[in-house]
């Protein structure tokens, strides 16, 4: 072997090796300095979700080099994230509570809480003593209700999700009482897994449910009170558990922020509400 | 034992031996058949690059595929160096009876069983908290890199040992330096054996779940730098599998893409190792 | 490998440097499980002082939100379906090795081997992904509701027996032909040849598969998140939801905060600790085999 050649080869590997760790490093850090001011991140509850998401969209069309990422968790956790910095903007699918009271909550939209069924489910309406009667595991066949002579498959939320606590508030029940099949997290989990078992009750946001329905999705909202889950009763303030949708942050709003609250509350956003079948703000 | 006996019990096992091979190959086509019989049709060039919409019921997987390939990207960048240090460091200059190669060696085997859930949580708490990398994908592509270590190190360090004493000591006689030799003619020997480990760690990497929900996050769109958050492959099929009525269709569609990926990656693998083992003579 | 480095090498500028350089790299790669440890530890050390140890096994049940952190339940859970699985898998993966190796003609042989090798490299993503859609509709006819510890024991077992066969099968491998041949000499059928010579004799790599297996579906957390309902309680018969150590951490952490987090790092290390267990089995089996053969 040459001099020169051998030289090549012992040196080729090593400073391939180097250039490797130069790229990566250089990689990482220019991408680092791009994270960018033109960016929100908004995390928190699944019901909101693909509503700020779609939201997110329009924003970015028209204001050029922003990016909204969405990412879900439960209104818990857009919350706690909103108050250590790890997002700019907390979604919760509730109201504030007093204790919250330091922080500065924006409504964008209403909702409700809506027990879904199967389509094939023949029970057309159930009370509240009889829903409650269901969750807490004394009813256990649909035959109890009126319906077939089939075991109830409870579907209950996860902890940490204000659909959760809602409707516990509502029945006045404790999460410690119910007796579940199936714990789902996010509103989507819980019309899957109800659209694929017959037996299944759930209860999910109204908007979601709406918006699945239509998509085609097997499953079937119940009144409550007698009054049906309906765009409609939420906005009259009718249907007993409805909720605002609530966009949360730790100090006042700015710069992107606050534009982008001021856009989610505007008219503009109120054609995507109406598409996820939640109610807007009135005009 | 009378003949009868064992002529009956020679029968029985065969026929245990073949019923238990038989069910489980059922088992398996059933698996694959329905993946392919649900997930081929769906398949098309715009499934690959369109940006999913509707939740992920329709359009197709462009953006997931890239973040993807970023992740391990990244994983490998990081992976590989650390990976191939190491393991010439343990094959050309630590023994086994030595307490540190035998330290290095031990932690690594366990680090190789530690469930990927685990390495979730810490990636979370190192990557996306201590560090401020938050969910992106730097954070997953850095936590599947700290993951696939083991198996990267254990293989390319098989590929160091297989290369015979003869060419240490040849090297060492013709007066050429260690670095000389390190670099010169182990490397070139071993490079098989690096190749094949670094394709298992990739397909480990691409097929890993559960340690990125918690660090490279959930969205779904095209990133645009590496510190935005990224849907792995894998995360998307759980997440229209799991949260997304309607999303079976496109999960199965996903799944036969990610499998037959992973299936591209092991044939690599394997052709390799043999081509390497039939191309090179074995030490004496 | 040239292990005494005093003798044969230069000690130039540029190999201590290399040296240096890779011991760095090696320091990396070895602290990664420290850093692992430590990172838990320190997470999960609020849990320990503002809840203690003992109440993870004394709280009347898991409601992070009322304060209560009891873990044994989801630790049945795992303990269960890792159990079921093992059941199925262990018998079933040791005879598919037998199977390849002294049943099967080559060419099927080699074909199902493949088969296996193919599996073994499927996510377990996918694995969950078909329990939820075509297994747990089936269990759910059969017994309501469907997401069950059985359901969880079905889909580890296809994931775990790939490793438990091709473990089996490479221990199967290492059998010196000499045994095989005088097993024949003395003129034993195949199957009494495998009960008395070769099971004896792989014993060792047999169990490392089970142990590795073990470990793996100790671990496996998104398959079994998918199919198992995630209720926590403990089983009382195969039809009942259950919810996994690893299924509560993945299903939580994302709105997990303060000690309901700490308490989920708590479960980590617990799951650590038992998967460490079996992979330090495993590999003192192996290395106790390597003595054996050496022998």
């Amino acid at each position: 072997m040459s001099e020169p050649t051998k030289m090549a080869t012992v040196q080729r590997p090593v400073a391939v090796f180097l250039r490797c760790l130069l790229c990566v490093g250089a990689l990482l850090g220019q991408f680092s300095a791009e994270a960018k001011e033109g960016k929100l991140v908004i995390t928190g509850s699944s019901t909101m979700a693909p509503l700020v998401l779609e939201m997110g969209k329009r924003f970015e069309s028209l204001h050029p080099g922003t990016r909204i990422d969405v990412q879900t968790g439960g209104s818990s956790r857009g919350i706690a994230d909103a108050v250590n910095g790890l997002a700019d903007i907390g979604m919760a699918s509730r109201a504030l509570q007093s204790q919250e009271g330091n922080l500065h909550g924006f409504v964008i939209a209403y909702d409700g809480i809506t027990i879904i069924l199967h389509d094939s489910n023949p029970i057309q309406e159930l009370t509240d003593d009889q829903i409650k009667g269901i969750y807490s595991g004394i009813i256990t066949n649909w035959k109890t209700v009126g319906g077939l002579d089939a075991p109830i498959t409870v579907v209950n939320k996860a902890e940490g999700r204000s659909t959760l606590a809602l409707f516990l508030h509502y029945f006045t029940l404790s999460n410690r009482d119910i007796k579940a099949h199936v714990v789902i997290g996010d509103n989507e989990q819980g019309i899957k897994t109800v659209a694929g078992n017959p037996h299944a009750i759930g209860y999910v946001s109204i908007g979601t449910a709406r918006y699945d329905a239509t998509y085609g999705v097997p499953i079937r909202l119940l009144p409550l009170r007698n009054i049906p889950a309906t765009l409609e009763t939420v906005r009259e303030g009718t249907f007993p558990l409805s909720r605002p949708l609530t966009l949360v942050t730790k100090t006042e709003p700015t710069g992107l922020a606050n534009t982008f609250i001021e856009f989610a509350r505007s008219p503009a956003t109120h054609d995507l509400i109406l598409q996820h079948y939640f109610v807007p703000l009135a005009d | 034992m009378t003949p009868q006996d064992s002529n009956l019990q020679e029968r029985c096992g065969t026929l245990i031996a073949w019923g238990a091979a038989g069910s489980v190959t059922m088992a398996f086509l059933w698996l694959l058949g329905d993946l392919l019989w649900h997930g081929l049709s769906h398949i098309s060039w715009t499934f690959l690059v369109s940006a999913p919409r509707n939740a992920g019921r329709e359009g197709g997987i462009g953006p997931i595929l890239v973040s993807t390939g970023l992740i391990v990207g990244i994983c490998m960048a990081v992976a590989f160096p650390i990976g191939l240090g190491t393991a010439i460091f343990l094959a050309e200059y630590t023994r086994d009876d030595r307490p540190m190669g035998r330290l290095l060696r031990g932690s690594l085997d366990v680090l190789a069983g530690v469930p990927s859930i685990v390495f979730g949580l810490f990636g979370n708490a190192l990557f996306c908290q201590a560090l401020g990398l938050g969910f992106s994908i730097a954070s997953g592509g850095l936590t599947l890199a700290c993951m696939v270590l083991p198996i990267l190190i254990r293989t390319t360090e098989e590929g160091f040992r297989a290369i015979p004493l003869d060419q240490r000591l040849s090297a060492a006689a013709l007066g050429l330096s260690r670095q000389t030799t390190v670099w010169a003619i182990l490397l070139p020997a071993a490079i098989p054996g690096l190749l094949v480990g670094s394709i298992l760690g990739l397909g480990r990497a691409f097929a890993e779940t559960a340690a990125l929900i918690f660090t490279s996050g959930y969205v779904d769109r095209m990133p645009e730098s590496l510190m935005d958050s990224g849907r792995a492959l894998s995360v998307h099929i759980y997440d229209l599998a799991m949260n997304v009525a309607g999303g079976n269709p496109n999960a199965y569609a996903t799944a036969v893409v990610l499998v037959g990926l992973l299936v591209l990656i092991n044939l690599l693998a394997s052709w390799i190792a043999e081509r390497w083992t039939t191309a090179n003579h074995l030490p004496a | 490998m040239i292990s005494s480095s005093n003798t044969i090498s230069f000690h130039s500028q540029t190999d201590r440097l290399l040296l240096w350089g890779l011991r760095l790299l090696s320091l990396m790669a070895g602290g990664i499980l420290l850093l692992v440890v430590a990172f838990l530890i320190l997470e999960s050390w609020p849990a320990f002082q503002d809840i203690g140890p003992a109440r993870f096994f004394t709280d009347q049940d898991w409601y992070p939100t009322e304060r209560l952190y009891l873990l044994t339940p989801m630790l049945w859970g795992t303990l269960w379906a890792t159990l079921g699985s093992i059941v199925l898998a262990a018998p079933l993966g040791i005879l598919s090795a037998i199977f390849c190796h002294y049943y099967a003609p080559p060419l099927l042989a080699t074909w199902y081997r493949r088969l296996i090798e193919l599996l073994a490299g499927i996510p377990s993503v996918v694995y969950g992904f078909w329990g939820l859609v075509v297994l747990v509709p089936v269990i759910g006819q059969l017994h309501p509701p469907g997401p069950s510890l059985l359901a969880g024991i079905l889909v580890l077992f296809l994931m775990i027996l790939p490793t438990i066969m091709l473990v089996a099968h490479a221990s199967f491998a290492k059998v010196p032909l000499s045994y095989i041949h005088s097993a024949m000499a003395l003129g034993l059928g195949r199957w009494a040849m495998i009960r008395n010579v070769l099971l004896p004799t792989a014993r060792a790599g047999l169990f490392t598969g089970i142990l590795l297996g073990i470990a793996r579906a100790l671990g496996e957390t998104m398959a079994i998140l998918m199919v198992c309902g995630n209720v926590v309680q403990t089983p009382s018969n195969l039809f009942d939801p259950i919810r996994t150590l690893t299924a509560n951490i993945a299903l939580e952490m994302a709105y997990a905060l303060g000690d309901h987090r700490s308490a989920l790092f708590v479960s980590g290390l617990l799951l650590m600790g038992m998967v460490v267990v079996f992979v330090v089995m495993a590999e003192g089996l192996q290395y106790r085999k390597l003595d054996d053969t050496a022998r």
